[in-house]
């Protein structure tokens, strides 16, 4: 730890807040008490004029002094105690590093601080909301599980990147993409088009769609990680690119457009900083397979899963326009999905050559 | 012991003997196959008298002399069935020795398990035995006092010592050696005998006066092939057993690994002596009835019927003569075939009054607590003596007891070295069942549980009613001792090596009934327990974690946190909201009785509540002590309470540890449970002390 007297960093002064709370507490013999935003659908609301998803106001008491929260309340000290060494030794780290740093068994017992990484976790969100810190404030990095190739110039740690000299693997996104980490120094691209599968991007890659187009291609290899969805913010907003989701045709694929849309409902109040109200979903739509002579042979049947979550969605605010309703429904009435994949059934590169032109010639995209 | 002593005649005693003596001939089904016929000439030419010795050769197994390991354990119980019975009858508090040694052979001693041979001696301080008895007693099979009475004994076919002796004499040549002696001022008579197989009469090697060091008493030397080994049904379990049955003896047992075990009195009052009774006409089989009808002394049958039995008054007597048109005045030796069945038949269905049950002499709700609280370490027992029953006009009682749980000591004190646990790790909870210890007067039973009726009742009582875990059909599970205990003048066993007890109706439901009244108060000590346990465990979690609270907002504050103070109030504040002193109260740490709870004992972290005194021994200083309590329980029965309704009054509680530990007691608590820290026999000792003083002190005020 750094010896130096250092200012210590607004989200270090909140965190050292917590340990405040439980000494005056403990002073006054009441029972210390966080306050944490609860992190549920019953407690986000879409905000139909911003166009996304934000918290609401209810909060959740966890009481030191109770039986069913005593070992929670003492693992967000000890977690919090390992964000604020973060910001001291001024480093950043993974979310299984602090579950290591943090697990210990307690003294004099058979007991774990904590028994697995899915303890931990949730504790770095709670703090996340009740703080109103965001992960990469905390110093807490996720893992680097985006790629990104196209017309646009980085700087990372002084270096130059320039994304259309990479070949077909292009550039890895890092996980935290704020300003003073990453550095978008030139961009000459018309828009970005953000792929949900690595394969599918892949071939977009290599058949250099990006070039005859003059686009951006993003991949977040499923539900795209923070630092993929906050670059796409950062395009969009900075250099104005429209965004385009190319997805899975499934109840998944839909919800990973909300999300990088109008933000998601576990971490509501982040939306500020990640959601792109304007992106447009440009497919795999229910309709495709119809109007691109894809064989029923090459969908999958829904299961029940698929279907009660189709069905969850049509409930959502921020999916009740006509035009969803109606593409969630045809999925429904048909009782299938369809895989970006699938579209290699009429040709390889059917998807570069013949599906993506069509679809922006028509301008053939849902809101 | 004025009691006579007779032989008996085999025909009665063994019925595989009796069948096999008239001709067999006659009973056999004709045989399809011509060739094997045999004729009766033929056949009774191989037909002769069976010796009784020669009897016991061929059918060991059913005396209990099956296998060696067998063998040694009922050479042991023989012989300390016999001392402890004599005692009693006598109104001596037993004193029993025993001694197992191993002999060497070739001038090798090897290890106690591996040998082979074993010098077996046990010494009691009984009545001693008359020296013209002493022969016959020990070298001649069915010779004793026990059998020609209905009264409640260990021994009682007379076949118990001589055939550890015969058994002794075939492995390994050697006479049984006994020192008897009847009193202080009488000599002590030293033999040496054996059996004439043939003759079934004693041999007597040798026949002198001694000096011995004892006053009085017995002491019996066999030398017996055997295999010692521990565990279960071994010498060591039926002795611990037997301490338990029976907290009113001391027992001494030097182990052939040269160990001394003490079980200590515990109880300081002799078992009432139980009354000896006639037979119950319900009780008697027809061939039984038949051979009566030629032994008696009365010269008519109605006289007969009026003095052999009990319950059959001399009217009642003419009358089932009339109804069963047999003349009243008729000599009972002329009445046979038809006419007696017609007889036996009308007695069987006549109404006859439950026979006395004064020839009982249960063990005593608080003489069994005493018992296993002093052998069996737990934290709740308790006791249920049943009022006597009939079953086929034989009067019985059944008692049953529980010890439930680990002490508090044994709890805490870590089994393995606490290590951390990796991910995916947990504590394992290994299942441990029940353990079911079942006696027939007094005498523990080790071998053929599952036939015996004792423990088909404990598997069918609903234990889960109770708060104990109990899987379909199994033993229920959980650290705890059932005890069950019948006590009759005649208890009915499965086979002749007397090791169930039969599942008569009548003593299925006794022991469901006594069983259920333990789980009750077992169940009711269970809640109680939990809910402070409950309180408690929410405590202890906050304990748990202030330390890392502490430890987390200290660093928080780089190091500038008064740590003592935090942890002192946030430790206040964890008092204040689990139940406080509250808590402490109900957990035992502060005081209170087991209410709601007769007959119980419940041990906790901080001392032991009771309604009797526990786990004292009975010192040279305190032999005064003794005959007081006894005295004082003449009183009380005199007062009119069967031995089941005498309760003493009040509770209290001792706390252990506050007194100074004078080291009397030497209690070897080998404990079903697990070992002994040599930390927690100090404890026991300090307690021991304290329920003394506290019995004295009690007694001194109601003087
Ligand atoms: N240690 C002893 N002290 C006094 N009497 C004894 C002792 N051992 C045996 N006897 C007498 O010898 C008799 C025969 O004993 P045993 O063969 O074991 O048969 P049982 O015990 O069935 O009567 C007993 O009934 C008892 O009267
Ligand atoms: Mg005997």
């Amino acid at each position: 730890m750094t010896t130096k007297a250092k200012k210590p960093t607004p989200v270090e002064k909140k965190l050292v807040g917590l340990a405040d709370l439980v000494i005056q507490a403990a002073e006054r013999s009441k029972d210390p008490t966080l306050q944490i935003p609860i992190r549920a659908l019953s407690n986000v609301s879409f905000n139909e004029r911003k166009g996304m998803i934000e918290m609401g106001e209810k909060k959740q008491a966890r009481s030191f002094f109770n039986v069913g929260m005593a070992k929670k309340f003492m693992q967000t000290m000890l977690v919090a105690d390992a964000l604020a060494e973060l910001q001291r030794a001024e480093l950043t780290t993974s979310l299984r590093e602090i579950y290591y740093r943090t697990k210990h068994t307690i003294k004099d017992s058979h007991e774990n601080t904590f028994d697995t990484q899915d303890e931990s976790d949730p504790i770095i969100e709670d703090l996340e909301v009740s703080l109103a810190a965001l992960r990469e404030e905390l110093h807490v990095r996720a893992e680097n599980a985006g790629s990104i190739v196209g017309p646009v110039v980085f700087g990372d740690d002084g270096d130059r990147v320039d994304c259309s000299k990479l070949g077909k693997g292009g550039y890895s996104v890092p996980s935290i993409v704020e300003p003073e980490y990453l550095e978008i120094r030139r961009c000459t691209a018309d828009f970005v088009l953000l792929v949900e599968k690595g394969t599918q991007w892949n071939r977009l890659s290599e058949d250099k769609f990006w070039r005859r187009y003059n686009c951006i291609l993003l991949t977040g290899n499923g539900q795209p990680p923070r630092g993929v969805r906050r670059l796409a913010r950062r395009l969009h907003e900075e250099w104005r690119l429209p965004i385009y989701v190319l997805v899975d045709n499934d109840p998944w694929g839909y919800y990973i457009y909300s999300v990088v849309k109008q933000g998601s409902i576990n971490l509501a109040f982040e939306s500020q900083r990640m959601a792109i109200p304007k992106a447009k979903f440009i497919g795999l739509s229910s309709a495709d397979p119809e109007r691109y002579g894809l064989p029923r042979n090459v969908g999958i049947k829904l299961n029940d899963k698929d279907m009660a979550r189709a069905k969850e969605l049509m409930n959502y605010q921020w999916f009740k326009k006509p035009a969803w309703q109606a593409e969630i429904k045809r999925m429904l009435t048909s009782g299938l999905k369809y895989e970006l994949d699938a579209l290699a059934n009429k040709d390889f590169q059917y998807l570069t050559k013949q599906y993506l032109p069509r679809k922006l010639r028509e301008r053939d995209w849902l809101d | 012991m004025t009691t006579k002593r007779e032989s008996v005649a085999v025909t009665r005693l063994i019925p595989a003997v009796a069948q096999s003596a008239p001709d067999p001939a006659a009973r056999r089904k004709p045989s399809s196959n011509p060739v094997e016929r045999v004729t009766a000439v033929e056949m009774g030419a191989r037909q002769r008298e069976i010796s009784v010795s020669e009897f016991f050769t061929k059918n060991r197994h059913l005396l209990g002399f099956d296998n060696p390991r067998k063998a040694l354990l009922t050479c042991v119980k023989e012989a300390v069935d016999n001392a402890l019975d004599a005692c009693e009858e006598a109104g001596i508090l037993p004193d029993v020795t025993v001694r197992l040694e191993v002999v060497p052979i070739d001038g090798v001693t090897a290890p106690a398990t591996q040998a082979t041979r074993f010098r077996l001696t046990v010494t009691d301080n009984g009545p001693g035995i008359v020296r013209q008895q002493i022969p016959r007693i020990f070298a001649k099979l069915l010779y004793g006092s026990k059998f020609h009475r209905l009264r409640m004994s260990r021994g009682q076919q007379g076949i118990g010592i001589s055939a550890a002796g015969m058994y002794a004499q075939l492995t390994t040549g050697k006479p049984v050696r006994i020192i008897s002696r009847t009193g202080p001022r009488a000599a002590a008579h030293f033999f040496e005998v054996q059996i004439d197989t043939k003759k079934n009469e004693p041999l007597v090697h040798e026949s002198k006066q001694i000096d011995w060091d004892q006053p009085q008493g017995t002491q019996v030397t066999l030398e017996v092939e055997g295999r010692y080994q521990k565990g279960r049904a071994s010498v060591d379990e039926w002795l611990e057993q037997t301490s338990i049955a029976n907290p009113h003896a001391r027992l001494i047992y030097h182990t052939p690994e040269g160990e001394t075990k003490e079980y200590v009195r515990a109880y300081h009052e002799m078992p009432p002596s139980p009354r000896e009774i006639k037979p119950h006409p319900y009780g008697i089989e027809f061939g039984m009835f038949l051979k009566m009808l030629q032994d008696t002394k009365s010269h008519t049958v109605a006289g007969f019927l009026a003095s052999d039995f009990c319950r059959i008054s001399p009217s009642l007597a003419d009358e089932m003569c009339k109804a069963a048109k047999v003349t009243p005045a008729m000599k009972p030796r002329d009445l046979k075939g038809s006419a007696a069945e017609t007889l036996y038949r009308t007695i069987q269905h006549t109404k006859i009054m439950a026979p006395p049950t004064n020839c009982l002499s249960p063990i005593g709700e608080k003489a069994i607590l005493s018992g296993l609280y002093k052998q069996i370490k737990g934290e709740f027992y308790t006791a249920v003596t049943r009022p006597p029953a009939v079953y086929r006009g034989n009067p019985f009682v059944i008692e049953a007891g529980l010890a439930y749980g680990r002490r508090s000591d044994e709890q805490n004190k870590p089994e393995k070295p606490i290590a951390p646990k990796a991910e995916g790790e947990h504590e394992e909870d290994d299942v441990e069942l029940a353990r079911v210890i079942r006696y027939a007067n007094r005498v523990p039973l080790l071998y053929q549980q599952s036939a015996c009726a004792t423990f088909k009742a404990v598997l069918g009582l609903s234990w889960k009613n109770y708060g104990v875990a109990q899987s379909r059909g199994a033993l229920p599970a959980g650290p705890m001792v059932i005890f069950v205990h019948m006590a009759s003048v005649w208890v009915p066993f499965t086979s002749e090596s007397k090791e169930a007890i039969a599942d008569y109706d009548e003593i299925h439901k006794e022991i469901t009934l006594a069983l259920r009244e333990c789980g009750r108060r077992l169940g009711l000590y269970l809640r109680r327990r939990e809910r402070a346990a409950s309180e408690y465990r929410r405590r202890n979690i906050f304990e748990l974690y202030i330390e890392e609270v502490v430890e987390a907002c200290n660093r928080l504050k780089g190091g500038k946190v008064p740590k003592e103070k935090l942890k002192k109030q946030l430790q206040h504040i964890a008092l204040s909201r689990t139940g406080g002193t509250k808590t402490d109260e109900v957990l035992g740490k502060t005081g209170g009785g087991p209410e709601g709870l007769p007959h119980s004992i419940i041990v906790t972290e901080s001392g032991v509540e009771s309604e009797v005194s526990v786990a004292s021994e009975s010192g040279p200083e305190q032999a005064s002590e003794a005959s007081e309590t006894r005295a004082g329980h003449r009183d009380e029965a005199a007062g009119g309470g069967s031995p089941s309704e005498s309760k003493s009054g009040g509770s209290k509680h001792l706390n252990r540890g506050q007194s100074p530990g004078k080291p009397t007691a030497k209690g070897s608590r080998t404990g079903l449970f697990g070992g002994w820290t040599d930390g927690k026999d100090k404890a026991d000792q300090a307690l021991s002390w304290s329920a003394k003083r506290a019995a004295h002190a009690r007694r001194g005020t109601t003087a």
